[in-house]
């Protein structure tokens, strides 16, 4: 089963056992990590599931699409080289994947 | 006990019989929902009743149009909360259940009586019924293949009829209609929409995003018909759907008419409680209705325009789940007695094939406008202005357009009519 640590910007950490399939985003909302808004529900159309993706698990992502990657520019805390938006990373098999939220999403 | 039929209960459980629950959150809707988590947020303590009258855990509307319909998500991927979250946070979840009336006392407590014949005691009541589709008025439209398109089962309906369909007549060019129609278009089907009004979406954007929709519609294969009179929807002659008549006399096959004509709030539990209704149940900048006590949230709230800088007085009811949200949170902050301003920019999304619109303000207004296009990388976007100073956005694939405008609006600024006409000018750097 995949997993996903959030950390919020105080330093605490939330792990979360998530469905294969699917997104970083869906699996927070769902259970009640309130670091990550999502308004739109996924259809990136909001910017408000805002991710800091750890380092070293960049590589293992797939690559964002331009729409993420100009929805980026709108977040409420200024994106950072590895920002992603969390509706657009599906959870694959086995994945262990760290996230840290930024202090607000809107 | 006297219940006939027990709907069906999930999350906490419910307080025991005859204990009134804090609060009774009527609608489990996007505000319902909004609300509920907002007052765990914000340290409510009350036992939270959330009931709703569809048979389904609550759920998110907007895919139901698109990615559900287009099977692009399943029915897991629309859920709001696990059923543990809600155990968790001491809300008991009721479905299937619909509340005919309601004795109220002056404290704002009460006892809203089901259709099951349960009843339910509570010291605080939340309407969040939002509002329901306004109905077609044609020879014909109770014809079995005249669908709506509001909640699941809509969908559900809908997703059963496709697959054996390969007509569809879509009844108003508003956003539900257009999103249905892409969806169904991408589904194989031919699709026709029929416009009343003399332009698509006329309630929502300008002229010219209206010829922008039906210039790029017509390009991917909509049949698009303007100032369209439906003079009869005929049948099979088994109660089903044939097709389409028009008062110039045409006809159009179709086994589906799919009606996306606007909706009604629903007022009626807000009238049997003598609360004031008016386009909706009138509430305060507090979301507390004409008895100072029942809260009312989302799509069936009419409350005083939240925009700043709104003419003072200045009323309105917004369909978003953007306004759901922070409608939500107003007033889930008005239940723990503070007073909170509403925040943010009203903003609206609808995504309609490969043309993402994004609205950032009401343009409601406006006097002039400024037009961005990049017409090879399909972004279009029109500014509002009134008196030189910007209010709104439509922007199509043009995230950092809508995004700039949403910033500038928060934070009271403009951006220069002038120097935005230049769509190689980003917008975020005009922003003053």
């Amino acid at each position: 089963m995949p997993t996903v640590h959030f950390t919020d910007a105080a330093g605490a950490t939330t792990t979360i056992n998530a469905n294969t399939g699917d997104s970083v985003m869906e699996t927070a909302v769902r259970n009640g990590v309130t670091a990550i808004v999502a308004e739109c529900g996924g259809s990136l159309s909001c910017a408000t599931c805002h991710v800091f993706v750890a380092e070293s698990d960049l590589p293992t992502l797939e690559p964002m699409g331009e729409m993420e990657d100009e929805m980026l520019y709108g977040t409420a805390v200024d994106r950072e080289d590895n920002s992603r938006l969390s509706c657009q990373l599906r959870m694959t098999e086995g994945q262990d994947l760290h996230v840290t939220t930024p202090e607000t999403q809107v | 006990m006297e219940t006939l039929t027990v709907p069906s209960l999930a999350g906490a459980d419910a307080p025991e019989s005859g204990t009134a629950t804090g609060l009774l959150i009527v609608g489990a809707s996007q505000s319902g929902v909004q609300l509920a988590i907002s007052l765990r947020a914000l340290g409510y303590t009350e036992h939270i009743t959330l009931l709703g009258d569809e048979d389904h855990r609550p759920y998110q509307r907007p895919a139901l149009s698109k990615e559900f319909l287009q099977d692009k998500v399943g029915s897991e991927s629309l859920i709001f909360r696990t059923n543990d979250y809600w155990i968790e946070h001491n809300i008991t979840l009721i479905k299937g259940e619909r509340i005919e009336s309601v004795d109220s006392n002056t404290d704002g407590s009460g006892i809203a009586h089901g259709a099951s014949g349960s009843t339910y005691p509570y010291a605080r009541l939340a309407l969040t019924v939002g509002a329901r589709p306004r109905h077609l008025e044609a020879p014909g439209a109770e014809l079995d293949g005249v669908v709506y398109l509001r909640n699941a089962d809509d969908a559900l309906r809908l997703k059963e009829l496709a697959p054996a369909t390969t007509d569809v007549v879509v009844v108003g060019g508003g956003f539900i209609g257009l999103e249905a129609a892409s969806s169904l278009a991408s589904m194989g089907k031919r699709v026709t929409v029929l416009e009343y009004g003399p332009r698509l979406v006329g309630r929502a954007v300008g002229e010219e995003t209206s010829e922008y929709f039906l210039t790029e519609h017509r390009k991917r294969g909509l049949d698009i018909r303007i100032g369209a009179r439906i003079e009869q929807i005929l049948d099979d002659g088994h109660g089903t759907v044939d097709g389409v008549r028009l008062a110039d006399g045409s006809g159009i096959t179709a086994q589906i008419v799919l009606v996306g004509i606007g909706v009604i709030p629903n007022t009626e539990l807000g009238e049997a409680l003598g609360l004031e209704v008016n386009n909706g149940i009138v509430v305060d900048a507090g979301a507390l209705a004409s008895d100072g006590t029942t809260i009312v949230v989302g799509d069936v709230a009419n409350m005083p325009n939240p925009v700043p800088g709104a003419p003072k007085g200045e009323r309105i009811r917004l369909e978003s789940v953007n306004n759901a949200i922070e409608h939500a949170k107003v007033a889930a902050y008005s239940l723990m007695g503070r007073s909170e301003e509403y925040a943010g920019i009203p903003w609206f999304w609808s995504n309609q094939a490969d043309m993402k619109l994004q609205i950032a303000g009401l343009s409601t207004g406006f006097d002039s406008t400024v037009i961005r296009k990049d017409p090879d990388k399909g972004k279009f976007t029109v500014l509002y202005y009134r008196n030189g100073r910007i209010i709104a956005a439509d922007a199509v694939n043009a995230p950092l357009d809508f995004m700039a405008v949403k910033q500038a609006l928060a934070a009271g600024k403009s951006i220069d009519p002038v120097a935005a006409a230049d769509p190689a000018t980003m917008l975020k750097t005009l922003i003053a």
